[in-house]
């Protein structure tokens, strides 16, 4: 049925006032209903078509301003030194006035997925990320990321720390760089050790760590031996993880790139693992990350805790940490196989190849990694906040050394990281706490899974190791490996 | 049937349990903003009371910039949603062909998709049509998002209006138009309303598109609580605070709205 035929009775129930009195001169003009009919549809669809052109046209101002910005657009992740950068970037914007800064500030792991979009789809919406060393060797293979040649000599290359370096390093060239490093270690409280007679060894091994543990334990108290991390991932429990299997000499595949989890070395690495953190670990240890390892050990629930250096300067926040005055350092306690890839693990800043504006991007990245960023953020803040494990010329600093008594400590710890380095048997990949290949992340994490199961009791560590062995053999096969 | 007492207080009980239950992580998130980063993460009700998350949140974020691409995208999302719902609605509940039932049908099933599933056509579609970090990139796909939703809410509130009050409009000679704004959307009212306001707060906690299509320019609340998590360093009392800023203003609105609310999902439940 149509209404429209009967517009002359319904005038005045249905029209609105202005297509009313414009329509009623063609009604008295021509006299007829049907014109009159007409004139309202036109005028109707007019209205419509005005509408729609002018939000049309502001939609499109709209994007041509956003694209005609000569800002930069940096994508990072929220921990306390990129905030920090985040906070001086108004000191960079006054030495370049022509260059204005815009922050994406992200989850590591959504940043890690918004990035990879918007590389993969050509998307150029970043001009700089922040990216791990595990990504910047394969998105260089991928290219994704701009080479950092020809930097000015001022600029230092050769003052970045060699293993750091060689981790932004694909054939060659450099595709990143470092904002901060970190390597790991062994926090203790030197208190709770000096109370039961104990001490610290200068090069622990992991022996003597489950014996001090043991003795530290005070469960009633709610001190535990050893914290550690048991929150499934690959950036979380197989971190830790994967440095305890390289120093008992294990590893993730043989030189066929064949998964070898289910081997003696894997055995006794998570048998080591799964007793201490039974016996003297805190309740409910696969939820435990880095950051509540950290928040246990600076309210005092931690004798012991291995993990990444960059906890050094957290815990010695009084403003964070309630220990801050009892906390002492050892290198990463050592296994059977001495000399084993450790920890090494940098945030660097990297340009995408679809950025559009990439002299600015490169201007930027080149302050923000500078030495004299550094001493920037020394100004400012005092030099214990200045951005750790990326510069020799940081650690030969007095002042540093003086305001940072771990410093020594993570120079050394990145110094024998040896990402590079060979396990027990030849590996065909390379990384310390993690295996730099693409696949890693997922295999990393189902592995991590089926670990923190041991912990929760689902099952034993014979078990875990089986599943984890068919389920990496299997998603190696489906990713077409061996492939040399 | 008259309820006795025991039964009321039974009933009010688990309806304040119920209530107590749902509100409980709301309450815990607003209570751990006001808590310092170390204790955020210990569980425990003592503890001084500090502001410092919301003046840190407030020194590193522009809260009002988020705040107004939230309120702007999520207005937008749904008035379209609306202006495209509203004539779907109604030619479907009036004019029902064969084909309707299906076609409802179809249009819910695209919401079973994983929206992952389609992000990289999606990213590209908005890439060529330089939608990126745009507010009315994710107004048109808010719109898109809610639209099954939006149609099936307002098909049911239309079958409940009898055919006969809008025949006898056209008996009177109103046209489609007309008869739409004159008789159907008044009877509906609380209906539309209630489709609305659904659609606002769908749209206002929209995490995934919000987080994946915009960077610096367009981004929401939803981007802004995003940034307070970190993989190094504790940030649940920052975060805590960043969270109950993006949802105060959509809480206290619902809390205004909340009769319009009940009124319009109640409207056709009852035969």
């Amino acid at each position: 049925m149509n209404g429209g035929r009967n517009c002359d009775r319904a005038g005045a129930l249905t029209t609105p006032r202005d297509t009313d009195s414009v329509c009623k001169n063609s009604l008295q003009q021509s006299g007829t209903i049907l014109a009159r009919g007409r004139c309202v549809i036109a005028h109707r669809i007019r209205g419509v078509l005005k509408a729609t052109v002018s939000v049309a046209v502001l939609l499109l101002t709209g994007a041509v301003v956003a694209r005609a910005d000569s800002t930069i657009t940096i994508a990072t992740v929220n921990n306390g030194d990129m905030v920090v950068m985040q906070h001086l970037s108004s000191e960079f914007e006054k030495l370049h006035p022509d260059i204005h800064l815009r922050w994406v500030v992200l989850e590591e792991n959504v940043l890690r997925q918004r990035v990879t979009t918007d590389i993969a789809t050509k998307a150029g919406q970043f001009d700089v990320v922040t990216v791990g060393n595990y990504e910047v060797p394969i998105w260089a293979k991928q290219g994704w990321l701009e080479a950092m040649n020809n930097l000015p000599a001022s600029y230092g290359v050769d003052d970045i720390l060699k293993p750091v370096r060689q981790g932004l390093t694909y054939d060659g060239k450099l595709y990143g760089l470092p904002f901060y490093g970190e390597s790991a270690m062994t926090y203790y409280r030197t208190d709770l050790f000096d109370k039961a007679g104990l001490k610290m060894p200068d090069a622990p091994t992991y022996e003597q760590i489950r014996g001090l543990a043991d003795k530290i334990t005070d469960k009633t108290h709610e001190i535990y031996g050893m914290c550690l991390r048991g929150k499934p991932g690959w950036g979380e429990n197989m971190a830790y993880v994967t440095s305890l299997v390289n120093a008992e000499g294990g590893q993730w595949f043989d030189e066929k790139w064949k998964p070898t989890i289910d081997t003696p070395p894997w055995h006794k690495a998570i048998g080591f693992y799964d007793d201490i953190l039974k016996a003297d670990g805190p309740p409910g240890a696969t939820s435990n990350g880095f950051n509540e390892n950290l928040a246990l050990f600076a309210s005092g629930h931690c004798g012991m805790w291995i993990d990444a250096t960059v906890a050094g300067g957290l815990l010695y926040d009084k403003k964070q940490s309630t220990v801050a005055d009892k906390i002492g350092f050892a290198p990463m306690p050592t296994g059977s196989f001495k000399g084993a890839p450790t920890w090494l693990w940098s945030w660097n800043l990297a340009i995408p190849t679809t950025s559009k504006q990439k002299d600015a991007a490169r201007t930027f990245v080149t302050w923000a990694t500078s030495k004299e960023y550094i001493e920037l953020v020394a100004k400012q803040n005092g030099w214990v906040s200045v951005p750790p494990g990326t510069r020799q010329s940081t650690y030969d600093n007095p002042e540093y050394q003086k305001a940072a008594p771990f410093a020594s400590f993570v120079h050394k710890a990145i110094e024998v990281a040896n990402p590079d380095g060979q396990t027990a048997q030849p590996r065909p990949y390379t990384g310390a706490q993690f295996v730099a290949i693409p696949e890693f992340q997922g295999i990393g994490t189902q592995v991590g899974q089926t670990i923190a199961g041991t912990l929760t009791g689902q099952s034993s560590v014979d078990q875990a190791l089986r599943a984890a062995q068919s389920a990496t053999e299997r998603v190696m096969r489906q990713s077409g490996y061996p492939r040399e | 049937m008259q309820p006795t007492p025991l039964q009321r207080a039974l009933a009010a009980i688990v309806g304040w349990g119920v209530a107590l239950l749902l509100f409980f992580p709301i309450a815990w998130m607003v209570l751990t903003s006001f808590k310092s980063e170390p204790q955020a993460i210990t569980p425990g009700l003592m503890f001084s009371p500090t502001l410092d998350s919301y003046r840190e949140v407030f020194a590193r974020a522009d809260y009002l910039t988020f705040a107004i691409n939230s309120v702007v995208i999520s207005v937008g999302g749904t008035v379209l949603a609306l202006l495209f719902a509203i004539p779907a609605a109604y030619a479907m509940a009036f004019h029902p062909t064969e084909r309707t039932r299906g076609t409802l049908l179809w249009m819910l099933s695209t919401k079973m998709l994983p929206p992952v599933g389609v992000l990289v056509p999606i990213y590209l579609l908005f890439r060529s049509a330089g939608l990126l970090d745009s507010r009315s990139g994710l107004i048109a796909i808010y719109a898109l998002m809610n639209l099954p939703i939006v149609v099936w809410m307002l098909f049911t509130f239309y079958k409940e209006v009898p055919n006969e009050i809008l025949e006898a409009g056209r008996m009177d000679g109103a046209r489609t138009a007309s008869e739409v704004w004159y008789l159907l959307l008044p009877l509906t009212l609380p209906g539309v309303a209630s489709t609305g306001l659904l659609s606002l707060i769908l749209c206002w906690n929209e995490a995934f598109w919000s987080l994946n299509l915009t960077s610096a320019g367009a981004a929401p609340l939803t981007a802004f609580i995003a940034s307070f998590s970190s993989p190094e360093g504790l940030f649940f009392a920052k975060l805590s605070a960043a969270s109950t800023m993006a949802v105060a203003p959509i809480l206290v609105f619902g809390w205004f709205s909340q009769r319009q609310l009940v009124q319009g999902l109640t409207f056709g439940a009852v035969k």
